[in-house]
């Protein structure tokens, strides 16, 4: 039952995170000027007839929020009391503080109209809990707990690889959060050229954050191939080829998504599932990650009921 | 006891000197840069006048259509398709130019602002759309939609400010403390919605209206550079020598971008 709760909350995220990139990528960030209110309203009674153009975006985002950030406060709870592992019940304390801490970055970003570092670090956040949300319904998921079996290789080489390539994706995606913040999205305006050449004609800021990008891509797409070629040489198992073979699948639409995001000017839509989507490749990196690392984690003294709980 | 009276004495000069450096920097932000203050009067009997018009070569780039179905109250308000305000051309004369005097003017000073000026939300629009205002004017922001606007100023040498007016017939008031040409005005809400006003330290400023005339009354003898300021045209400058009493002319003419006329 946590593991399910624990899924539909990580679920919940990546709404929430589709929900945060719609109030960049149609500008909204602005659109209720004041916060933790709402024009003056508490933002839990403010009229839904009012939500209306750019304020639907920012205040459905914000209602979205608080909903996980409700919905992380029960997990927390429900670790705490009910799991016997004491680093998962900081984990779920973690948890906890990152979406305080993110709700705090948010309404910072608006009293401050939305500067570059606060929004970058306001994004870079938001995948970090859902990466720790993602890694609590992995950690109490019974094929976890009972270890797979013991059937995952103790393969320090591939978890050297797997570890790389995680930190990789969240690297290019901190600097496709600043590239997004500081106005670089169309810095180079078009693809798979830069200004019609194989390299940019010139260069500014935003020309190289934007640069900068691109080359991630192409760094991501090398280590995800590298890994997953290594997972499917080195192992037959499923719990390691399935999330190889949805990263190579991932990587593939979210690279096509950035081309298209440059190709038709940042649509709205494009755009935000770009984000949505990067996401996805980072915990599905993160849980191939954790996976080849389970021979590692200590057991707990955890014991799995037949109606899949713990104790 | 001597070297406790050094002490006491140390300490007492810099707290007076800590209390006089803050009270200094807290005037230096709340005092508006007036311009000019302190300086002679224009003396009206041998003031000038330049007049001119701002013209537009060329087909005007077609103004972007504005889908307004994002709110419904914007809709019922305008039954008619609706476009940008960038190019208002009639008669090859271009509206919302931005006339005002760069430079060449001394250190004179001026009659207080005769009131506030005004922007209104109006039909989902800012009306006026360019405007000038001088530094320590008051600034009334109303909203007269029964709809609710942000409007958010993007300045670069004054504060940003970004004010939400949730009600029908609110009335917000702004000062700017600091020359700017031009402060942008946006509403995050309705994403059409934009505007701009010149921050000026004199009154010698204009907005050209549909006829593209512009004037700017009673200026000292003097040579002066005029600049327009179109928000995407770019600006054009013009100088002009005005002697006592004079009235001289200035024209200005944007060309239409390469792909307009094509």
């Amino acid at each position: 039952m946590l593991h399910r709760f624990a899924k539909f909350v990580a679920g919940c995220t990546v709404l929430l995170v589709l929900a945060g990139s719609l109030v960049t990528s149609t500008g909204s960030g602005l659109s209720v000027p004041d916060w933790p209110t709402s024009y003056g309203w508490n933002m839990f009674t403010f009229p839904p007839s009012k939500w209306v153009g750019g304020i639907l975006y920012e205040h459905g985002h914000r209602l979205i929020a608080s909903s996980v950030g409700f919905l992380t406060i029960i997990l927390a709870l429900w670790l705490w009391m009910s799991d016997p592992r004491r680093w998962m019940k900081w984990l779920g304390v973690s948890a906890l503080g990152a979406v305080i801490a993110q709700g705090v970055l948010g309404g910072l970003t608006v009293m401050f109209f939305l500067p570059a570092p606060i929004s970058t670090a306001h994004a870079g956040l938001a995948e970090i809990f859902f990466c720790i949300t993602v890694a609590i319904a992995l950690f109490t998921s019974p094929r976890w707990i009972q270890g797979y079996g013991g059937r995952i290789l103790d393969d320090s080489r591939l978890r050297r690889l797997a570890t790389a390539t995680t930190t990789i994706i969240y690297c290019q995606i901190l600097v496709g959060a600043t590239m997004r913040h500081t106005g670089a999205g169309l810095a180079i305006p078009d693809f798979p050229l830069m200004f019609g050449h194989w390299w940019p004609t010139h260069w500014d800021a935003k020309i190289a954050i934007h640069f900068t990008h691109r080359v991630g891509a192409l760094l991501v797409t090398i280590a995800v191939l590298a890994t997953a070629t290594a997972v499917f040489a080195r192992t037959s198992i499923s719990e390691l080829r399935r999330p190889a073979g949805l990263l190579v699948a991932l990587v593939v639409v979210q690279v096509s998504l950035g081309a298209f995001t440059v190709l038709t000017r940042r649509d709205v839509w494009i755009n935000s599932l770009h984000v949505v989507c990067g996401a996805l490749v980072l915990t599905t990196s993160l849980v191939l990650t954790l996976r080849t690392w389970r021979g590692r984690f200590a057991d707990g003294h955890v014991r799995l009921q037949p109606d899949g709980t713990t104790t | 006891m001597r070297a406790r009276s050094v002490w006491m004495g140390i300490l007492s000069v810099a707290l007076a000197a800590s209390v006089v450096a803050c009270g200094g920097k807290k005037d230096d932000l709340d005092a508006p840069d007036a311009g000019g203050a302190g300086g002679a009067k224009v003396d009206a009997a041998t003031a000038g006048d330049i007049n001119g018009v701002v013209s537009f070569d060329g087909v005007a780039p077609k103004n972007e259509p504005i889908k307004m179905n994002a709110d419904p109250v914007c809709m019922k308000e305008n039954t008619t398709p609706q476009t940008q305000e960038t190019y208002e051309v009639a008669d090859g004369k271009l509206a919302n130019v931005f006339v005002y005097v760069k430079d060449g003017l001394g250190s004179y000073a001026y009659d207080p602002p005769a009131g506030p000026v005004e922007i209104n939300q109006m039909g989902c629009r800012y009306h006026p759309h360019v405007f000038g205002i001088r530094v320590g004017q008051e600034l009334d922001i109303v909203n007269s939609d029964p709809t609710l606007h942000n409007i958010h100023a993007l300045p670069k040498g004054n504060a940003e400010f970004n004010t939400g007016q949730p009600i029908q017939g609110m009335k917000t008031m702004h000062v700017f403390n600091t020359k700017e040409v031009m402060v942008p005005f946006k509403c995050d809400v309705h994403g059409w919605m934009n505007a701009f006003v010149g921050v000026m330290d004199n009154p010698y400023f204009a907005v050209t209206g549909a006829d593209g005339k512009f004037s700017l009354k009673g200026l000292p003898p003097g040579t002066y550079t005029i600049e327009a300021w179109h928000e995407k045209a770019g600006t054009q400058t013009a100088t002009v020598t005005l002697g006592a009493k004079e009235t001289k002319d200035a024209t200005f003419t944007f060309k239409a971008p390469a792909a307009a006329t094509d």
